[in-house]
């Protein structure tokens, strides 16, 4: 079964024609990948469909603009695979 | 329809929330100034259009989701397919359905029909945010009412 970060991973690389293998927990996606806030759309739907969440990306966005949170806790992979298995923990609590 | 104004939706003959989809109407003008030039000699309704016209489809399905508190931007087109070409006089179908509806985001499919044959068709990504101004969202209500999408009182309280 794969992780929540290799789904991730691939759905990025698909979506984004990126490498995978050049695709790493550690990879920021708009720094490091460069995906900008419009394919990032298409990748949240992605991430949304596949793991049956709604991802909060104007929270998220809300948050980073008003210095109350790191585009890192949203956009490096490993920490946005976090956030998703929280997403995907509280809607099935 | 008037093209020059991009008022590009007569008439929605349809909505269903709980499905998320509309249906609209329009006709295209006999006269445009748009047709002195897309083509001179051979009037047709330019392409861009008939995507505008899905999109602001579309669009209004998403505003009467939102219940006129949120306007969707397009910011997207993909599979976009102009399949016969559309001219004076002629009475479009157009119809919408949100395919997903994210944080900030909706995903749409949109097409066009003519007298049951397939016009056009695509798939349209919209940001959705709140009105910018007061004054804009006042007017997307005016509009609204003018092509008989249900108001947002009515929304409200469906």
């Amino acid at each position: 079964m794969s992780t929540t970060f290799d789904t991730i991973a691939n759905i990025i690389a698909e979506t984004c024609d990126i490498p995978r293998d050049s695709i790493k927990p550690e990879s920021h996606a708009i720094n490091d990948l460069g995906i900008d806030s419009l394919d990032f759309l298409d990748i949240a739907f992605a991430i949304d469909k596949a793991f049956g969440i709604k991802m909060p990306l104007e929270q998220w966005t809300q948050e980073v603009n008003e210095g109350k949170a790191t585009t890192e806790q949203y956009f490096v992979l490993k920490n946005l695979s976090d956030r998703v298995d929280e997403l995907v923990a509280a809607k099935g609590a | 329809m008037r093209l020059e104004y991009f008022l590009l939706i007569d008439r929605v003959a349809s909505l269903d929330l709980s499905a998320r989809t509309i249906r609209c109407e329009a006709t295209v003008p006999q006269e445009s100034t748009v047709f002195e030039g897309h083509f001179p000699g051979y009037p047709l309704m330019p392409g861009v259009l008939l995507i505008e016209c899905m999109a602001q489809t579309a669009g209004w399905m998403l505003v009467a989701t939102h219940k006129f508190q949120r306007m969707p931007f397009l910011a997207a087109v993909k599979e976009a397919k102009l399949r016969t070409f559309v001219g004076p006089g002629q009475k479009l179908v157009a119809e919408a359905k949100v395919v997903h509806e994210g944080s900030g985001y909706a995903m749409t499919e949109a097409s066009i029909t003519s007298d049951g044959k397939p016009i056009c068709d695509a798939a349209i990504t919209f940001r959705v945010t709140e009105f910018p101004n007061p004054a804009f969202a006042v007017e997307m209500r005016k509009r609204a009412e003018a092509i008989g999408l249900p108001s947002s009182e009515a929304l409200a309280n469906g």
